[in-house]
């Protein structure tokens, strides 16, 4: 029964202190404002880009190669495929290496470990990561692997993106393992599971949600820096799939198209951030619906008393 | 506690340990480590790469480079002071303008718009859009800041009676404020959600409402989180380049009145980096634009420190 | 389909069977990531990608300037060819260092390196670095003064302005519109009463040089005080990143004044100013103007800048823009195959490929420069030798 006026709030809640409820109901909506307020710029961002966008958008244009300036027919094809090896390349670095830095941390992040120094160094390294700008990044990475190969190569640029995604990965899977409830952990222990397969066949799928939403979150960052590419992707005005070649990206594009003086390559700068940000909607959305099977999302009780999970 | 564990290993299946679980186990747990250490000397190696370019800068500029205003690399004067000034003075306002909303935005799809009530369209919305945000290239933050944010500035400067140039450093920190923001909501959120419902259920047993729940359970519990989240957002307002240096004006004179400063146009050491690197030539200029990454480097240990402190005091 | 509905329902339903699928997409994953870096390896181990016989692609890097006319050159180089080739605009300091690290085949510079640098880099690569120049640019002054448009007398003319009194707008000593200096040089305009904004570029540029070169050569304070180069330390205004980082904030903001490249002015109908030349006439800038400013007596070497040219019609602040690569090309392990089609294109760029240019609003290069780049461009050599190859 909803509970409509004050009175009844505090007689039937025995609440007692009207302000309380005041203070609630306040709360409630200045969430809802601040919330609202908070992600109007997204919609205008995306309302700019639709729109700015969408008159570029056709088969032709996802599905063929950039052309010069004054020729009818560009398209964004390379660029789109560059993306998605580069991202893979990243994922690829990055992910596991990522995943077990957020379970090293976790596990051996308490307050009773001898291993406590390296890994407070651990959470340092990966806290300053996130904090170097992405061309310093590409210019440590040109140094190492660009000079070291001799040439440009999307391996180049996929490490600098790695590098880039390393820390929200870490973190999140760090944070989320951390609260899974103890119950679980103790539970599987208790059981006689040996300790690696507690971690990995129950802590990290408890924890699913968390370590995908870091996932994503920097495969989104990731997807959209055309910085660290500069020095190591190099770019491509032709169709490439080798790892070892220079390659072109979705953000690379953007940049020098919009960077140019001609209207024609600024729409197409456009119609390619509206790719780029359905790319990355379109991985967030499918990757969520396949994982958030089977993930724990409360320990609840649901209305005939039977716990639920 | 590897002998207690093999003990009781060998009580639960019947006196027998695997040795092939035992490897498995060792494998596993050296493996953790070594991703420890992987991290740790990927960013010492990169400290120390910069650090080895850097080194003639380092010399050449001396302690002047961390005080003086002047970036000459005609006459090879080398000062990065209104860089750091501009990089925390933008980071700043940007976490402060920031967190305020991602934590609204985290309660609110946790505890009012939950996943498991279907139905709840502004729910979906919500929860997709933040992530979104993350998605948007900084280029075109640059952009849409340069159409958007930057007129409304003006605006105000001109009512302020300011020069009304629009790039600013307050400018570039509402743009950075808006990128940032799916940082600390994305995982203020998963944390949050993860909050045990006992908790909670315990809480409201004792007669709390929905916000003092929120605030002293549900808080309280995932407050590291939050926080983690939070200096994840402050790194990425650091290191941000694109989308700043289109919009703070690249300007190294600095007003001394702190009022008049953020309205006025500035420089991060980030934007410096980007914008001199590509066409720097000579092994000085580009030796000192490396020594601003040092920098930067060492100006995010300090915060990064700073900020473990002051979660150590205040979580405890 | 009722197979792919049941089996759908069995994923969700039995988390047991669910449990075992993911484990063997697990293990595929795992197998097949395995396979993946094998076969990342023997592709690591090719080596040196010199050595290969069929050259199919040679990479430039440098200059964003001629990225346009370049990109177009290039993609009908590829058509007539067959060869393919990758310029990438990461700014001319990145060409030189790109070349110099051997990464490339060519770079491409819109501020020609000076005697200290080509001899540091002789020194260090014990090879020398030649400079063709392929085309012209301009950089011209644009500027905000829509505000009173009706009668400001302004509409379809364009400001003039001299050497002295552009040094000093942008030196920050005439700070306002109304200034008599001003009013003298364009009269029957009526000027506003506003501010003076300066946009400058906050990157460093070729066309922040060529300004800054022309201001030397013809404003002594200027040459004092701020000298010539890519990056300056501006005394007054505000930074805008790259041609259309200046051109927006001119756009925006009310009685700023900026400089860009003349094909961003023209892209984005924005007005400029007509220029008083070292002989007195006011020209504006246009492509013929800013051919006429390179007809004159070039080095053999073709490094000069033309900025305050003595060409009595040319547009003062116009300059080249050059291609630099190796004189001998048999280093790394670079074939002769490869030297061979870097010259072709050379070659063709500076005669075929010209006719891309009136197109894109680049001005093209005058025959005086073209018989200089010719000689350089002969005097290639591999292994010491004279290089033979299609013309």
């Amino acid at each position: 029964m909803k509970l409509h006026t004050f009175r009844e709030v505090v007689v039937r809640k025995g609440i007692g202190n009207k302000w309380r409820v005041v203070r609630d109901r306040c709360f409630k909506y200045l969430l809802f404002i601040l919330s609202f307020l908070g992600i109007s710029p997204l919609v205008l961002i995306i309302g700019y880009i639709v729109v700015k966008g969408l008159s570029s958008m056709s088969l032709r244009f996802l599905f063929s190669l950039p052309v010069p300036v004054g020729e009818k027919g560009g398209g964004i094809a390379n660029a789109i495929v560059g993306t998605g090896i580069l991202v893979f390349v990243a994922s690829f670095f990055s992910v596991p290496l990522g995943v077990l830095g957020g379970i090293y941390l976790n596990e051996y992040g308490g307050y009773s470990n001898r291993k406590r120094w390296l890994t407070y160094c651990t959470r340092l390294s990966v806290e300053m990561l996130q904090g170097i700008p992405s061309i310093v990044i590409g210019i440590v990475v040109w140094m190492w692997v660009v000079l070291g190969m001799g040439h440009f190569s999307a391996l180049a640029g996929g490490i600098a993106l790695g590098i880039m995604m390393l820390p929200t990965v870490v973190k999140s899977t760090e944070e989320t393992l951390r609260l899974v409830p103890p119950s679980i952990r103790e539970g599987a222990l208790a059981l006689g599971v040996p300790y690696y397969r507690v971690v990995l066949r129950v802590l990290i799928p408890a924890s699913k949600s968390g370590i995908l939403t870091g996932i994503l979150l920097g495969i989104a960052r990731i997807a959209g820096e055309t910085a660290p590419l500069l020095f190591t992707a190099f770019g491509n005005p032709y169709f490439s799939t080798d790892i070892t070649e220079p390659i072109n990206s979705l953000p690379l594009l953007i940049f020098n198209y919009a960077t140019s003086p001609y209207e024609e390559w600024h729409r197409i700068a456009w119609g390619a951030s509206l790719v780029l940000i359905g790319f990355v909607f379109l991985l967030s959305l499918s990757a969520r619906f396949f994982v958030s099977r089977g993930t724990i999302k409360k320990l609840s009780v649901n209305k005939s008393g039977n716990s639920k999970v | 506690m590897s002998g207690k564990w093999k003990h009781e290993m060998k009580m639960k299946n019947n006196g027998k340990t695997n040795n092939s679980t035992k490897l498995k186990g060792w494998i596993f747990r050296v493996g953790l480590i070594t991703s420890g250490c992987v991290i740790v000397l990927l960013l010492g190696g990169m400290f120390l790469s910069l650090l080895g370019e850097a080194f003639p800068a380092i010399k050449h500029n001396g302690f002047n480079f961390v005080t003086s205003t002047v970036w000459n690399p005609r006459s090879e004067s080398y000062g990065a002071f209104s860089f750091i000034v501009g990089t925390i003075l933008t980071s700043f306002i940007a976490l402060v303008l920031s967190v305020p909303f991602a934590l609204a935005i985290s309660i609110l799809l946790c505890e009012y718009l939950p996943e498991y009530q279907n139905g709840k369209i502004i729910g979906v919305f919500l929860r997709n859009a933040t992530d979104l945000l993350a998605g948007v290239p900084s280029v075109i933050y640059g952009f849409w800041g340069l159409f958007f944010i930057s007129p409304i500035v003006r605006y105000f400067e001109e009512l302020l009676d300011l020069p009304a140039y629009g790039v600013s450093i307050l400018a570039a920190s509402i743009v950075l404020a808006i990128m940032i923001l799916p940082y600390s909501a994305s995982i203020g959120r998963e944390v949050i959600a993860m909050v045990p419902e006992e908790l909670k259920e315990a809480a409201y047993a004792l007669g709390t409402t929905k916000y003092e729940t929120i605030r002293r359970v549900t808080l309280r519990h995932s407050a590291s989180g939050i926080v983690a989240g939070v200096i994840l957002a402050l790194g990425r307002a650091i290191g941000e380049t694109m989308a700043v240096t289109m919009l703070i004006g690249n300007s190294n004179i600095l007003p001394v009145n702190i009022f008049r400063l953020i309205f006025s146009p500035g420089n991060t050491m980030a934007s410096v980096i980007a914008n001199e690197f590509a066409e720097a030539t000579g092994k000085l200029y580009l030796s000192s634009l490396i020594e601003i990454g040092v920098v930067l480097f060492v100006l995010s240990f300090v915060l990064n420190v700073i900020g473990k402190q002051v979660i150590r005091r205040f979580a405890l | 389909m009722k197979v792919f509905t049941d089996l759908l329902r069995a994923l969700r339903r039995g988390r047991e069977r669910e449990d075992k699928l993911k484990m063997s997409i697990g293990r595929i994953f795992l197998a097949f990531g395995f396979l993946m870096s094998l076969i990342a390896v023997p592709l690591f181990a090719r080596g040196s990608r010199e050595n290969s016989d069929r050259v199919e692609e040679l990479l430039g890097a440098g200059a964003t300037f001629p990225y346009p006319l370049y990109s177009k050159m290039f993609s009908e180089y590829g058509k007539l060819k067959g060869v393919r080739i990758n310029y990438q605009a990461i700014g001319s300091g990145g060409g030189i260092r790109q070349l110099l690290s051997k990464t490339v085949d060519f770079g491409g510079t819109d501020a020609f390196m000076d005697d200290k640098d080509l001899a540091k880099a002789k020194a260090s690569t014990n090879n020398e670095i030649l400079h063709i120049p392929i085309c012209l640019g301009a950089v011209v002054i644009t500027y905000n003064l829509a505000l009173n448009s009706l009668n400001n007398g302004l509409k379809g003319k364009h400001l003039r302005l001299t050497p002295d009194v552009i040094g000093d707008i942008f030196l920050g000593k005439i700070k306002r519109w109304n200034d008599l200096r001003i009013s003298k040089l364009n009269p029957g305009i009526k000027f506003p009463e506003i501010d003076i904004t300066v946009v400058h570029r906050s990157d460093g540029s070729g066309t922040t040089f060529v300004f800054s070169d022309y201001l030397s050569k013809v404003n002594p304070e200027w040459k004092e005080r701020i000298g010539s180069g890519k990056l300056l330390d501006w005394p007054v205004g505000i930074g805008g990143k790259g041609n259309p980082g200046v051109a927006g904030l001119v756009k925006q903001i009310k009685g700023s004044i900026g400089y860009v490249e003349l094909v961003y002015a023209v892209q984005n109908k924005m007005p400029y100013a007509a220029i008083k030349n070292s002989n007195g006439n006011f020209i504006i800038p246009s492509l013929s103007t800013v051919s006429l400013a390179a007809d004159i007596d070039i080095p053999e070497d073709t490094r000069i800048s033309i900025t305050n040219t003595r060409a009595g019609r040319g547009y003062p602040i116009s300059s080249f823009t050059w291609i630099i690569f190796y004189k001998e090309q048999h280093y790394g392990g670079r074939s002769l195959k490869r030297a061979q089609e870097l010259l072709s294109l050379l070659w063709w760029m500076i005669h075929d490929g010209q006719k891309y240019t009136g197109a894109l609003e680049y001005a093209k290069l005058p025959d005086t420069a073209v018989r200089k780049a010719e000689t350089i461009i002969n005097s290639v050599v591999y292994d010491g030798k004279p290089i033979r190859f299609n013309r």
